[in-house]
């Protein structure tokens, strides 16, 4: 890309800005309605929110993975110019995605060496494989031997291990993280959130990160966000769960 | 938040007591399971290895530790749902309660299992209820059908104790006539569990019942299945959430590649002193609220472990000691514990 400058400031346009997004899957019911969100370069922010109010779909969108009813979404200045595999390529690489459950997200046939170097491959970079592949998974602590392996024979740690390097294998600009240690135990958690924030240290990429735990979000981001102060969920979505259990102030969380 | 403070754990578990000692009859005794994979090419697994635990009436016993550690295939083991290539050795003794005579759950056959154990004395709280529950028929129908057939009630009987039944779990009546993918996440599982409840087992097993579930609903869910241990149930919680068990349970059992490492009450696991193993140390460490640093590198492959502790390359402890296993003793398998206690840890035998 074009020569980044360093100062995470007012200067350089904003990693991500979403407007005015209005987004869901059934007409009528939106579950986003005017959401409004800025992610400046460098910068990590946190969404939280209960499961069921839209957060996810948000994350979504800003990935480009979904295509919001309303609203206009920019990467790094730039206006979105077209949704999932319609958008231009430089775009839809500028961010990397981490979902929350690593089966759903992993093609059960690849080995994890080929997991991890598939984005590169799909671009037309596979002769970087070896070289990129290699130094991420040092990265994720994932060794020669586990390359090999498919991901029934992988623990669902190892397995996020390798998403989180297939996330970073194209050097994004933006880190997508949805839920990405809700499957995870507390050691596992901490190393994968040390790989995303040594790589941002390198790069300067910029991070939204989306979850329910407010301890691990505000110990990990710059700020958080609630998403329910964003653009209220439609009255009668489908899932007023997420209406009542939203507490008013913290919710009681172990410690 | 604050380390110094004494342990003020919220729940609904008195914090005075260190839990209830197993020297009162308990329900369950597993003593030295061990639990082995036989794969292709002469691989072997070794899932679980020499494990020992009592579960006692109204106990709440939290099984944590990182994925692949062997955990859900131990509550697999003691429900006697492990695949063909699976070979148990040690015991896991169900004792006589109610009529009921004592019963080896290792040892036991499948149609005493089918017939006498799985939801009549062992109730399972599965992992994902969305995938428990069978998609295509309604809460009701799926009650109405276990409370027939473990409690054989027929008719007007019948339909009373299956809202009687779901009103046990907290599942709202007028939700009943719903099917599982119109349920959210907290009412799905207390489908689920209002389904291991029909039964009145004795003991409740409940494998990562949390994953997934936002904090609130981890916390109304965990509160909602230790309130199930008030009229002498027994309840062993395997999870990976740290959180969820110091909310909750009376005892902490850490499990490292298919071992126990750790067993402690668990006020004094989560407040002072802490955790006495390195692996237990370290994987409190890593709480957001705490350090938040990772314990380095991955836990062992349970097919290559090496021949002393397995945590040892991961440990900062780790001298030439370690090459050697250390077995456990009072509660802890470690040559090097963190916190010294009454017993001098020289002695390599209990």
């Amino acid at each position: 890309m074009s020569a980044a400058g360093n100062t995470p400031g007012a200067c350089d346009p904003p990693a991500l800005r979403l407007s005015g997004i209005t987004a869901g899957y059934e007409r009528r019911s939106p579950v986003l309605r005017d959401v409004s969100l800025t992610v400046r370069k460098g910068e990590a922010v946190g969404l939280l929110g209960p499961s069921g109010c839209g957060k996810s779909t948000l994350a979504r969108v800003a990935a480009l993975l979904h295509r919001p009813w309303a609203g206009t979404v920019h990467l790094a200045g730039q206006p979105a110019r077209g949704w999932r595999y319609r958008a231009p390529r430089a775009q839809r690489t500028f961010a990397g995605v981490v979902f929350q459950q690593p089966r759903t997200a992993a093609d059960p046939r690849l080995t994890l060496h080929a997991l991890i170097a598939e984005p590169l491959r799909a671009t037309g970079r596979a002769v970087e494989a070896t070289d990129r592949v290699g130094r991420l998974a040092d990265a994720v602590g994932l060794g020669p031997e586990l390359l090999t392996r498919r991901p029934h024979e992988v623990s669902d740690g190892q397995l996020q291990r390798a998403c989180v390097a297939r996330a970073l294998v194209l050097d994004p600009g933006l880190l997508v993280c949805d839920e990405m240690t809700a499957m995870l135990d507390a050691s596992t958690t901490a190393a994968l959130v040390t790989v995303v924030e040594d790589y941002r240290a390198r790069t300067g990429a910029a991070l939204l990160a989306v979850g329910h735990d407010r301890t691990l979000l505000e110990r990990w981001c710059d700020r958080t966000v609630e998403a329910a102060g964003l653009g209220a969920p439609d009255e009668r979505s489908r899932t007023p769960r997420a209406r009542e259990t939203t507490p008013a102030g913290t919710p009681a969380s172990g410690t | 938040m604050n380390q110094a403070q004494t342990t003020t754990a919220p729940g609904p578990k008195t914090a005075t007591e260190p839990g209830p000692a197993p020297s009162a009859e308990p329900l369950l005794s597993v003593t030295g399971l061990t639990v082995r994979f036989r794969m292709r090419a002469g691989r072997q697994v070794a899932a679980v290895t020499d494990v020992s635990f009592g579960l006692a009436p109204g106990e709440c016993l939290a099984l944590v530790g990182e994925s692949g550690c062997g955990k859900s295939v131990l509550a697999s083991a003691l429900l006697g749902l492990l695949p063909g290539n699976a070979r148990t050795d040690g015991s896991a003794l169900l004792h006589a309660r109610g009529g009921q005579p004592r019963l080896d759950l290792l040892t036991a056959d499948e149609p005493t299992l089918a017939r006498t154990v799985r939801g009549r004395r062992v109730g399972l709280v599965p992992q994902s209820p969305a995938g428990h529950l069978t998609p295509v028929r309604t809460v009701r129908a799926q009650l109405t059908e276990t409370v027939r057939e473990l409690r054989g009630l027929r008719g007007p009987e019948l339909a009373a104790a299956t809202v009687a039944a779901a009103e046990r779990a907290a599942f709202p009546a007028d939700h009943l006539d719903r099917y599982p993918h119109e349920l959210s996440g907290g009412l799905a599982q207390r489908a689920a569990t209002a389904l291991a409840l029909v039964g009145d087992a004795p003991v409740l097993l409940a494998d990562e019942p949390t994953t997934g579930l936002d904090r609130a609903l981890v916390d109304r869910t965990v509160d909602e299945l230790r309130g199930h241990t008030a009229d002498g149930r027994g309840l062993l919680i395997i999870t990976h959430d740290l959180a969820a068990a110091e909310r909750i349970a009376d005892r902490v059992a850490v499990m490292y590649a298919g071992r126990l490492v750790e067993l402690a009450p668990a006020a004094r696991f989560f407040g002072t002193p802490g955790p006495r193993h390195p692996y237990a140390r370290g994987l409190l460490e890593a709480l957001p609220e705490r350090a938040f640093t990772p314990i380095p590198g991955m836990p062992p492959e349970l097919d290559a472990l090496p021949a002393g502790c397995a945590f040892a390359p991961r440990c900062p402890r780790a001298d030439e000691r370690c090459a050697t296993r250390p077995e456990p003793d009072d509660g802890l398998a470690c040559h090097h514990p963190l916190v010294p206690a009454g017993t001098a840890s020289e002695e390599t035998h209990a």
